[in-house]
């Protein structure tokens, strides 16, 4: 049985490859199960019922799976969630549940809540259930809340540089953990420093424009919402220097909800929390915790799935809650 | 007391320790409140700010959010406090004049300012 493609969108209107509408449609479905596959610079989208069985094989067969938790928060007990170390054990449950069982971990950083070592322990403890047992970690700004980031650097700073930064190759995929989270100066966003951009341009510099690229990082590097600190002031100088690749994904957390944006060869994907959601840009008065009813919280909660497809100039980038 | 004359010293040295009293209580109301200045942390927001106070005063914060908040001079060094769960508390006193800018590190978009005359 031929695969029916029905959403597929092949509308090049601004003759660069992206079809914004088609992209558009498929931002409407996100969090409902949604997979988004940039294949050649065309966004292709299909939600997941329909996701058939030959589907379900390629994506199984995909040559790269890993997947994306954040913002774990381990040691927040407000109203908000009582039980965080409870809905990152589902969050566990739901990785060790995907078809396309992923090699690795991101986590994309406020694994804990206030940098304190027993709720580091927690969470890699948790993780410990994980079928994908290597983890790699950026840190968020609840895990360098002692100002020199001490207690995250000595868990994880090992192999990495400055205040943490890193890259790694997966079967020909480049991944950059990249810190934004260490001295922030008042009013100000998130901050990369010129250290690090200096050591990223040097990172990227002999890899060749089809070598896909993965950058993960706590702050989105895109300006969300600056009004509640969602946005990097020195992103732009990381971009430019990714600009050259012809697929380039950005993972980010922090916002505690999925969100995501396509320019040119780059893919802005933000990932939902495990811990507790937070508002829509503007739709309250700060962006802290959101209270929701009890049977609600897990729909907002979630994991994200990658897969590198055919060929590896398409990832797939699914989002799943914990409901 | 029986005889007038040790009557009146007495009446005399409670007079002058009465004075001695209120003049204290005034100088220490011109240098010093006896009572921290309250500035609550709500909906990632410092209030009041600015504030404006007299050398010696102290100030104490109160976090009531559902998130920590830390406050610390933009220099990062005059004062900065550990992370402030909801309800901890943090206080600092300014024993010199001058106007000071401070932010929350964990999320510096908070930021506020203490005028100390």
């Amino acid at each position: 049985m031929t695969k029916q493609w029905k959403d597929q969108i092949e509308v090049d209107h601004n003759h660069d490859g992206i079809d914004r509408r088609g992209f558009l449609k498929c931002m409407a479905w996100a969090g409902t199960g949604t997979l988004c596959v940039m294949q050649g610079g065309v966004l292709k989208s299909f939600a997941l019922s329909r996701f058939n069985e030959s589907d379900a094989t390629a994506a199984a067969k995909a040559e790269l799976s890993f997947a994306q938790i954040s913002d774990s928060h381990m040691g927040f007990n407000k109203a908000a969630n009582t039980d965080v170390a409870g809905t990152l054990k589902a969050a566990v449950d739901k990785l060790n549940a995907l078809p396309s069982a992923p090699e690795f971990l991101l986590h994309t950083g406020d694994i804990s809540h206030l940098s304190k070592p027993e709720e580091f322990d927690a969470v890699e403890q948790i993780l410990k259930s994980a079928s994908a047992q290597q983890v790699f970690y950026v840190p968020g700004e609840h895990d360098v809340t002692d100002g020199d980031g001490k207690q995250y650097l000595d868990r994880y700073g090992k192999n990495t540089q400055g205040a943490g930064w890193y890259s790694f190759e997966k079967r020909g995929v480049h991944f950059v953990g990249l810190v934004n989270v260490m001295n922030l100066k008042a009013g100000g966003l998130g901050s990369l420093g010129p250290e690090q951009l200096e050591w990223l341009k040097k990172d990227l510099e002999p890899l060749g424009t089809s070598t896909p690229i993965v950058v993960f990082a706590h702050i989105p590097l895109w300006s969300v919402y600056p009004d509640w600190g969602w946005g990097t002031d020195d992103s732009a100088q990381a971009l430019e220097l990714l600009k050259r690749f012809g697929s380039v994904a950005v993972l980010n957390g922090h916002i505690h909800q999925t969100m995501q944006k396509v320019e040119g060869s780059v893919t802005f994907h933000t990932a939902a929390s495990t811990a507790f959601p937070q508002p829509h840009p503007g739709q309250a008065e700060g962006p802290g915790p959101m209270k929701v009813p009890a049977e609600e919280l897990r729909k907002l909660l979630g994991i994200t799935d990658v897969n590198f497809v055919r060929g590896r100039d398409a990832v797939a980038i699914v989002d799943g809650s914990l409901a | 007391m029986r005889n007038k004359a040790g009557w009146r010293k007495a009446v005399l040295v409670v007079g002058v320790t009465c004075l001695l009293g209120g003049a204290v209580r005034v100088a220490s109301q011109g240098s010093k409140s006896s009572t921290p200045v309250e500035v609550k942390i709500d909906n990632f927001s410092f209030s009041p700010t600015p504030v404006t106070v007299p050398v010696g005063t102290t100030i104490k914060w109160t976090n009531h959010d559902d998130i920590p908040h830390t406050v610390v001079s933009d220099d990062k060094s005059t004062f900065r406090s550990k992370p402030m769960d909801t309800d901890e508390t943090f206080t600092y006193t300014f024993t010199k004049p001058g106007t000071y800018t401070y932010f929350c590190s964990i999320h510096p978009k908070m930021v506020a300012k203490v005028v100390v005359q």
